[in-house]
């Protein structure tokens, strides 16, 4: 048989089979380690547990400044993470708990310690400020509202959760 | 369409040559398992540069994971081997692949002993291949304390006692390893550095003047 009956010579034939074989080899060499470093990718994230921070009962209108601790795991690293929380209650009743990271570039917020603008949330970094509720005031560096804790208010109790962003504006 | 890529840089580069000066050489019918089965034996060469390769990758991948220090880097191993996805396939890989590299480099040593491939013209070769052997006993050793379990710690503790015998500079040798007068913190820290940039730093120096050695003076005749 010459090589002319063929579609495919017998060169060809070995390229193929070689770099068919040799594709495979390697990828399923590769192939694991690929996986093995687009990993956290790929993790499930786990929902944060909502945590115990006050009594409902002692929450009043005016933002109080209450600190709780969130366990955090990250790879082998377990550590406790340190949360700020403002939290009050608003004219309609509702609780409102509001993180205390500025949205411009991650200070951390005050409650009413600017003389000059009473009853505001005051970044001492770049003047940021917002109102009570939040909500970043026009003219200043904050590009959002502050973020908002996920609450939940179970035998009285409060618990905090996750910041959910408020978006920009 | 991979051919007319490989054309267009060609065309500039002229690229050709280069590969063609690597894959273009003669393999002698006594090296070809294809004709004489037993000449498998020749093999072993290649396969060991071959477990090299999955030693090279499947390391770099650890250290994405791995933290040479002595409060994490167990933990890190035991996360890497048991939370992230196909991490005991990749750390199996570099455990089981350090053998086999040891294994192969002991099967091509043997090999070119008995087929007195040492011989002039090839002494030097000979004598990088020993370095080579050196450089990967090493590495074999500087890797075996990094996951830092006891094993680890102890295998270390007697591999130094013995580094320590050597006479009149021992001591001096087990300190420069340990870093330390214990085995801890900058044993491991040092260990790590030698294990992932000094040796394998080496280990490629020395392969490229085997390899470039090989092709210079081509495979030895047969028996």
């Amino acid at each position: 048989m010459s090589n002319k009956e063929h579609d495919v010579s017998r060169r060809q034939f070995l390229n193929y089979t070689l770099m068919g074989v040799g594709g495979f080899m390697a990828a399923t060499m590769v192939a694991p380690m690929a996986r093995f470093a687009i990993d956290p990718l790929l993790q499930k994230k786990e929902g944060t547990e909502m945590i115990y921070v006050m009594d409902v009962k002692d929450i009043t209108t005016e933002p109080q400044n209450k600190k709780f601790t969130v366990k955090k795991v990250d790879g082998w690293h377990k550590f406790d993470e340190q949360n700020i929380a403002y939290i009050f209650k608003k004219k309609n009743g509702d609780i409102l708990a509001l993180s205390p990271t500025c949205t411009h570039l991650g200070c951390t917020v005050a409650w009413n310690d600017d003389p000059a603008h009473p009853n505001q949330f005051h970044c001492p970094c770049h003047g940021g400020r917002y109102t009570k509720t939040g909500i970043n005031i026009p003219g200043t560096p904050p590009p959002a509202p502050l973020g908002v804790y996920k609450t939940q208010v179970k035998d009285g109790k409060l618990y905090l959760g996750e910041v959910q962003s408020r978006g920009g504006a | 369409m991979l051919q007319k890529l490989y054309d267009w840089v060609d065309e500039r580069l002229d690229i050709t040559p280069l590969w063609r000066d690597v894959a273009d050489h003669e393999v002698p019918e006594h090296v070809n398992p294809a004709y004489h089965f037993s000449a498998f034996v020749y093999c072993f060469g290649g396969l060991t540069f071959f477990t090299i390769v999955i030693q090279i990758l499947s390391g770099m991948f650890l250290t994405m994971y791995y933290v040479p220090d002595i409060n994490n880097a167990w933990d890190s191993v035991y996360y890497l081997q048991n939370q992230v996805a196909y991490g005991v396939i990749v750390r199996g890989m570099h455990h089981w692949g350090a053998s086999v590299t040891i294994v192969m480099v002991f099967l091509h040593t043997l090999r070119v002993f008995f087929t007195g491939a040492y011989k002039k013209p090839r002494e030097l070769n000979w004598i990088v291949g020993v370095l080579l052997f050196f450089v990967i006993l090493g590495l074999g050793f500087t890797g075996y304390l990094l996951p830092w379990d006891m094993k680890a710690l102890f295998a270390t503790k007697v591999g130094l006692d013995i580094a320590a015998s050597f006479p009149f500079i021992g001591d001096w040798i087990k300190v420069l390893l340990q870093g330390s007068d214990i085995v801890g913190a900058q044993t491991l820290a040092r260990f790590f550095a030698i294990h992932v940039f000094f040796l394998p730093a080496a280990l490629l120096g020395l392969l490229a003047a085997h390899f470039l050695m090989i092709r210079r003076q081509g495979i030895s005749g047969p028996l």
